[in-house]
C-alpha cells in the first residue's frame, strides 16, 4: 500500500433543461450535506460553488433533458469526463415534462410562448440522458428522493449494488397501511403502475398517485387504463394521467398513445 | 483618459444562481458599453405544454417551473384559478396556504443567505469552504433551512413539489397536534433568523444606492404572500387583473432577455427589497425591531443589503407561522367546492424572489386554452443590468478577478432563478 492519501472522489453536477430541484435535494440534504463535502470532492457543482474544477470526475450526476443541439452535444463531453454517470430525476430519466412537445409541433410551441421565433434553437423532441450516452444508473422521481441519492453515492463509493427498489408505490402504500383509496374511494390511482420512492406520499395525503416516477418494473398499463374507465374516467383523462412528468418513459407513452386512439 | 481601450469582463458559468446564465460587460475606457445577462438555459415552453390541460393540474405542472419555489407556483396558479371560478378561499384554509408559504420563504431564502450569498461577503468560494472555517454559522444556516422545510413538507408532503395543494384548498388537513409540532422548532428558528438578521448586518456593504422602482403587493393589514393589490413606490395601485394593462414584456436588440417593463415607465424591481420598502409597517415588532437593530432604514435601497432584508423575512416568517400554528383549528373541509365555468382568471403571489402572476383562459369545462405566466426574475433582468451598469464604472481601480466577483456578486445580490425565468426568455448566445 502506498503511504500517500488516497484522492477523495471526485463529483460534479451537470444540468441541463430542468426546474433545479434535483441537485438541489442535495443541498436539501441539510443533515448529510457536510458528511457528502468530507466524503467527497465537490469538484463541479456551479449552483453552489464558484470554485469549478475541470474534469474528469469520479461521479457525474446530471439533472435535466436533451433540448437542444448544444446540449446534445454538451451530454457526450460530461460522459467523457464521468466514470460513472448517473441520470438525476424525471427529465434526465424520461425526458420530463417537456417532453409533452414530443406529441406537438415544436415550432408552434415557440410561437406561442416567444414572440421572436427565429431566435430559438431547440430540438424537435425533449428527451432522456440515455438516449444520448450510457448511463450508469436513473434515479427516478418528480423530484428525486434526497434519501435515496444519499444512498446512490453511498453504494457508489462502496462500489454496491444501491438499494432503490422498482416495485410499484401499492406495494409502499399497503406497507403502510394506508386504505387504497383507488378501491374505498373510486379514485383514479397511478399507483399500480407507477415505482415507488416517494413513501406512497400522494395516497397518504388522500389523493391520486399521479407517477412522479414513472413506471415500475413490470406495469400492467393496460389493465390500469382499464381501471380507470370503470371508475368514470374517458380517454381524454386517461392519455393526460399517463402523460405527465414521465410521459415520454416508453410504458407510459404506450399507454397514452392507446387511450389517444381509443 | 487619453486612450479608450476597450475590456471586456465575462463570467461564462455564474455560479450560485439557481440555473444556468453568464455574464458579459463590455467597456470603452470607463465607459460601460454593454452589459448583457446572459440565459442559456433551454426554454421548456410551460405556457404552450399547459393548453389543453385541466384547471385542476396547473398547480402541480407550473410548480416544475422550479424546484426552489414549488410552492409560490402552486399558490399563483390555484388564486388565478379560483379568480376564474368566481370563489374566495379564506378563513383557516388560507392561513394554511400563509403557513406553506412561511416554510417556503424560511427555506428558500435561508439557502441563499448562508449557501449562495455569505460566501461573497466572507471571501469564500462556496458554503462547504465557510464551514471550514465557521461550523457553527453554517449548521445553524442548515438546521435553519431545515425548518423551513419541514413546514412545506408537514403541509405539503415533500419540500420539493409538494404535493398536498389544489384549487379551493387541500386534499388533507394537518390536524392540530401535528402543526402543534412544529412550534419547539420554530421557535428555535424564530431565536436563529435572529442571530442571522444580527451576523449579517456586520457583514462589508458597499456604498451602492440606486433610485428603483420598487413593485410589490401590499394587503390592507399583512405583510405580503398570498393577497393585496399591487403598488409600488412610484404611485401605482391596481388591482392584479389590472397587470397586463400596465406592464409589458420588451424585446430589446442588444439583449438576450425578454424585459419585462413597467409601461410609460420602464425598469422596475420586485422582491425582498421592493417588498419590505413597501410594506416595512406591515412586518412583526420583532422583525421591524430587529431591522432597526441591523441599521436599516424603513427603505432599503442597496441591493447588497438585500442579504439583511432576507433575514429579517426569515424572522417575520418564523414569527407569522408561530402565530398561524397557535390559532389553528382545523376547518370542517379540506376544500370548497369548484365548478368550473368559461372565465379568465389571475393570480399574483409574492414568491421568494418577488412577484410571480399567473394568467389563465378556461373552458366551461375548466380546460386551459391560453396561460401567461411572469416569473419574478424575468422582471428583474433590465433592474439587473442597469444595477451593473451603475456598479462597474465605480470599480474599475479593481484587479480583473476582484472586479469579476464584485459583479457575481452584484447578480446574486438579486437571488436570481434563471430556470424560472427560462420558459419565458428569449434565448441566443452571443459568441462575439
Amino acid at each position: 500500500m502506498s503511504s500517500k492519501v488516497r484522492r477523495k472522489p471526485r463529483i460534479a453536477v451537470f444540468k441541463f433543461a430542468s426546474c433545479d430541484g434535483c441537485q438541489l435535494s442535495l443541498l436539501d440534504a441539510e443533515d448529510e450535506l457536510l458528511g457528502v463535502a468530507a466524503a467527497l470532492d465537490i469538484a463541479y457543482f456551479p449552483e453552489a460553488s464558484r470554485a469549478m474544477v475541470k474534469g474528469p470526475y469520479d461521479i457525474g450526476l446530471v439533472e435535466g433533458s436533451i433540448t437542444t443541439h448544444h446540449d446534445a452535444e454538451r451530454i457526450q463531453e460530461v460522459r467523457r469526463q464521468c466514470k460513472t454517470l448517473i441520470a438525476i430525476g424525471a427529465c434526465a430519466t424520461a425526458g420530463g415534462i417537456q417532453a409533452l412537445r414530443n406529441w406537438k409541433d415544436v415550432d408552434e410551441f415557440i410561437r406561442i410562448v416567444y414572440a421572436t421565433p427565429k431566435y430559438i434553437n431547440t430540438l424537435k423532441l425533449s428527451t432522456p440522458v440515455a438516449e444520448h450516452v450510457p448511463v450508469d444508473f436513473e434515479l427516478r422521481g418528480c423530484p428525486i428522493n434526497k434519501h435515496q441519492l444519499i444512498e446512490l453515492i453511498t453504494a457508489t463509493l462502496a462500489g454496491r449494488k444501491p438499494n432503490v427498489p422498482t416495485y410499484s408505490v401499492c406495494v409502499e402504500c399497503k406497507r403502510k397501511g394506508n386504505v387504497c383509496i383507488a378501491v374505498a374511494q373510486g379514485v383514479a390511482c397511478l399507483g399500480p403502475a407507477t415505482q415507488t420512492g416517494c413513501g406512497a406520499l400522494c395516497p397518504s395525503f388522500d389523493r391520486g398517485c399521479y407517477g412522479c416516477y414513472g413506471p415500475m418494473e413490470s406495469p400492467n398499463t393496460e389493465s390500469l387504463s382499464n381501471q380507470f374507465r370503470i371508475l368514470g374516467q374517458n380517454n381524454a383523462e386517461i392519455t393526460r394521467a399517463f402523460r405527465g412528468f414521465n410521459a415520454w418513459a416508453w410504458q407510459f407513452r404506450k399507454a397514452s398513445e392507446e387511450s389517444e386512439r381509443t | 483618459m487619453s486612450k479608450q481601450a476597450t475590456r471586456t469582463i465575462k463570467v461564462d458559468t455564474l455560479a450560485r444562481v439557481e440555473g444556468e446564465g453568464g455574464l458579459y460587460i463590455k467597456l470603452k475606457g470607463d465607459q460601460v458599453q454593454d452589459v448583457k445577462l446572459k440565459i442559456y438555459e433551454p426554454p421548456r415552453f410551460f405556457e404552450a405544454l399547459l393548453r389543453g390541460r385541466n384547471f385542476a393540474e396547473a398547480p402541480d405542472i407550473t410548480a416544475r417551473i422550479c424546484g426552489i419555489c414549488p410552492v409560490a407556483y402552486q399558490m399563483s396558479a390555484v388564486h388565478a384559478m379560483e379568480d376564474a371560478f368566481g370563489v374566495k378561499v379564506d378563513g383557516q384554509l388560507r392561513a394554511l396556504r400563509r403557513l406553506l408559504y412561511c416554510g417556503e420563504w424560511i427555506e428558500s431564502h435561508t439557502l441563499h443567505v448562508y449557501m449562495l450569498h455569505a460566501p461573497d461577503f466572507l471571501g469564500y468560494q462556496d458554503v462547504i469552504q465557510l464551514a471550514k472555517d465557521h461550523p457553527a454559522v453554517v449548521q445553524r444556516g442548515l438546521q435553519l433551512k431545515k425548518a423551513g422545510n419541514e413546514i412545506v413538507t408537514l403541509l405539503g408532503g415533500r419540500e420539493i413539489h409538494p404535493i398536498n395543494v389544489r384549487v379551493g384548498g387541500f386534499y388533507k388537513l394537518p390536524a392540530r397536534s401535528e402543526l402543534a409540532g412544529l412550534t419547539e422548532r420554530l421557535k428555535w428558528a424564530r431565536d436563529a433568523a435572529l442571530e442571522t438578521v444580527r451576523w449579517v448586518a456586520g457583514m462589508p456593504f458597499p456604498d451602492f444606492e440606486q433610485n428603483y422602482t420598487f413593485v410589490a403587493l401590499r394587503h390592507p393589514d399583512e405583510y405580503p404572500f398570498n393577497d393585496g393589490r399591487l403598488v409600488s413606490n412610484g404611485g401605482l395601485d391596481i388591482p392584479i387583473s389590472e397587470y397586463d394593462a400596465n406592464f409589458a414584456e420588451e424585446h430589446v436588440q442588444h439583449s438576450n432577455a425578454l424585459h419585462s417593463v413597467l409601461r410609460q415607465h420602464g425598469a422596475y424591481f420586485v422582491g425582498p427589497l421592493a417588498r419590505y420598502s413597501l410594506n416595512f409597517d406591515r412586518l412583526s415588532p420583532l422583525a421591524q425591531e430587529a431591522a432597526r437593530e441591523a441599521g436599516l432604514a424603513p427603505v432599503c435601497r442597496n441591493p447588497f443589503k438585500s442579504i439583511i432584508v432576507r433575514s429579517v423575512e426569515i424572522l417575520y416568517a418564523c414569527d407569522e407561522a408561530l402565530r398561524i400554528i397557535e390559532q389553528y383549528e382545523p376547518p370542517e373541509k379540506p376544500a370548497i367546492d369548484i365548478h368550473p365555468r368559461a372565465a379568465t382568471g389571475y393570480g399574483c403571489t409574492e414568491a421568494p424572489r418577488g412577484i410571480l402572476y399567473h394568467r389563465y383562459r378556461l373552458d366551461e369545462e375548466g380546460s386551459i386554452l391560453d396561460a401567461k405566466i411572469v416569473p419574478p426574475t424575468s422582471q428583474n433582468q433590465k433592474t439587473i443590468e442597469q444595477d451593473l451598469g451603475q456598479f462597474v464604472p465605480k470599480f474599475l481601480n479593481l484587479p480583473e478577478e476582484d472586479l469579476l466577483w464584485q459583479c457575481e456578486q452584484a447578480v446574486r445580490n438579486y437571488d436570481p432563478c434563471i430556470s424560472c425565468a427560462t420558459h419565458f426568455l428569449r434565448l441566443e448566445i452571443d459568441r462575439g
